[in-house]
């Protein structure tokens, strides 16, 4: 089993193809896309492939570093541009890569306006592993 | 005997293993390894008297724990020569332990799981499990705690307020997990209340019980937010509404009026009408009037701006929020809603819109985006 991040930003990505914002939707289609997410989770749990649940971020973040002995830490920030941040991100635990890729773009089917599937890119990162106990 | 009312017994047994010298740290371990054997052997093997079975068997596993621990042996000597009770009151004692939990050294965190574990009797797992954090963590947590407080020598009683505000803190979080933290903050809170007989302890369980008793109403299919104004009543749990009122009221008779009983004062109002739209907000205005009186709270203000948009008009409403600080939380959610009251549609979704990107929880960020996109729907006319 490897360990998948699928993580939801905006940095970088092309537009999706559904990309209508959400407050713009039916409240009834923003019901419909809240319940495929939970959804979604739930058939993970059920197959054994769910370590962490969809985690959502605040938008109301910063950038800081450290500035040195004896001085507060600089901040830059809270971010203009929402578009730019990271928005979410869940963890799976699957058999091969093709498992991942296929339940990204299950999550991508999520529907947006017109209940139709918002197409949302999502990217997708493998887990650095510990050392395997045999290596020759 | 269920799981509550075995976890009841924790505080008194903790504190006959501290009468008998135990120190508070490894009183609480031996007392929760008493619990977990409890657990595991009653369902076959009932006890005639539970708390006397508890005593000793934690007394033994602190004997067990002493002798293992070489640097202890000095205190094992005298506590296995002295195993005499020190006479002194039970209730005094279980008081004093709430007291040392909540202690005022220890960050709100800290109190609140110390709390959960040497007076609630949950299990370490159990507590992590309820605050979403690594078992390990809660674990480190816990035992810093209990180290922050082993100096404390508690000689006369400590301030209420400080246990009332953690037993609070439980309540707020609600529950995930097993454990019903709502329900257990209940239970903590109704012993508190009925220990100290403090008007306030009273005020704080009349709260709870009467926010409890909407619970079934609060949230609709797949976990959605169902705001009070459309909560189905009938779904409200009537006897515990008949209870937190009984206990309010007797509260409040005795004229030392608190922010709890306040609070819960405006709990009662709520509950008290049949429908939404025959709620009493003159009177929630009065109540939220005393609020701030006694607290200053800034939130207690910015319901009583929304309170009085139902009270006097949107419009009254939009000016009391206009004297508050625009970065309090739900600041921007209240102003969307007395703007949509005042027929403002554009200003309304808009700043729903806005509000969702501030909401510190998901269940408040779709509804306020639900919100958002209801009034935009509107804006656009029918399709």
């Amino acid at each position: 089993m490897a360990k998948y991040l699928l993580l939801k930003h905006y940095r970088g990505a092309p537009e999706a193809v559904n990309d209508v914002p959400m407050e713009q939707w039916t409240p009834e289609e923003i019901s419909a896309h809240v319940q495929y997410m939970e959804d979604f989770t739930a058939r993970l749990e059920a197959t054994g492939e769910l370590v962490v649940g969809h985690q959502a971020l605040s938008p109301d973040g910063m950038f800081v570093r450290y500035d040195g002995e004896g001085r507060p830490p600089v901040t830059d920030g809270p971010f203009a541009e929402t578009k730019d941040l990271i928005a979410g991100w869940t963890v799976i635990d699957v058999e091969s890569r093709e498992r991942a890729l296929e339940l990204a773009a299950e999550l991508s089917a999520a529907p947006g306006a017109g209940g139709k599937p918002i197409h949302e890119w999502l990217e997708v990162r493998p887990f650095l592993t510990e050392p395997p106990t045999i290596t020759e | 005997m269920d799981e509550a009312r075995l976890r009841a017994l924790t505080p008194t047994v903790i504190a006959v293993l501290g009468r008998r010298g135990a120190d508070f740290a490894a009183a609480e371990d031996a007392v929760q390894d008493a619990l977990v054997e409890a657990v595991r052997v009653w369902p076959r093997d009932p006890p005639q008297d539970p708390k006397g079975w508890l005593v000793t068997v934690a007394w033994r596993k602190f004997l067990d724990a002493s002798r293992a621990d070489t640097a202890r042996r000095n205190r094992e000597e005298r506590v296995e020569a002295e195993p005499v009770p020190v006479p002194g009151d039970a209730v005094d004692d279980t008081l004093q332990l709430y007291f040392l939990c909540a202690h005022p050294s220890l960050t709100p965190a800290s109190a609140v799981a110390l709390t959960l574990r040497a007076v609630g009797g949950l299990t370490t797992r159990q507590i992590a499990q309820a605050y979403l954090v690594p078992e390990a963590t809660m674990a480190q947590r816990i035992s810093r705690a209990k180290r922050t407080v082993s100096g404390v020598r508690l000689n006369r009683p400590g301030d209420v307020a400080t246990v009332l505000r953690v037993l609070y803190l439980i309540f707020n979080e609600g529950y995930s997990g097993d454990v019903d933290l709502a329900a257990e903050a209940i239970r903590l809170a109704r012993q508190v209340a009925g220990m100290t007989g403090h008007e306030e302890a009273a005020g704080l369980l009349a709260l709870m019980l009467l926010h409890h008793a909407r619970r079934p109403a609060r949230t609709g299919p797949g976990g959605r937010l169902v705001p009070l104004a459309e909560q189905d009543r009938a779904l409200w749990d009537t006897r515990l509404i008949t209870e937190g009122v009984a206990i309010l009221q007797a509260a409040l008779a005795r004229d030392r009026l608190g922010e709890f009983q306040a609070q819960a004062a405006i709990a009662a109002l709520h509950a008290d009408a049949p429908a939404a739209e025959e709620t009493d907000w003159v009177q929630i205005v009065e109540w939220y009037d005393e609020l701030v009186r006694l607290t200053g709270n800034p939130v207690a203000r910015l319901n009583r701006a929304v309170a009085v948009g139902e009270a006097d008009g949107p419009r009254a409403g939009l000016a009391a929020l206009a004297e508050l600080d625009p970065a309090l939380p739900r600041h921007t959610a209240a102003a969307a809603y007395l703007h949509e009251r005042d027929g403002d549609l554009a200003t309304a979704a808009r700043l729903y819109a806005d509000a969702a990107q501030a909401a510190s929880n998901l269940p408040e960020r779709a509804h306020l985006t639900r919100q958002a996109a209801r009034l935009n729907a509107r804006l656009r006319g029918p399709a």
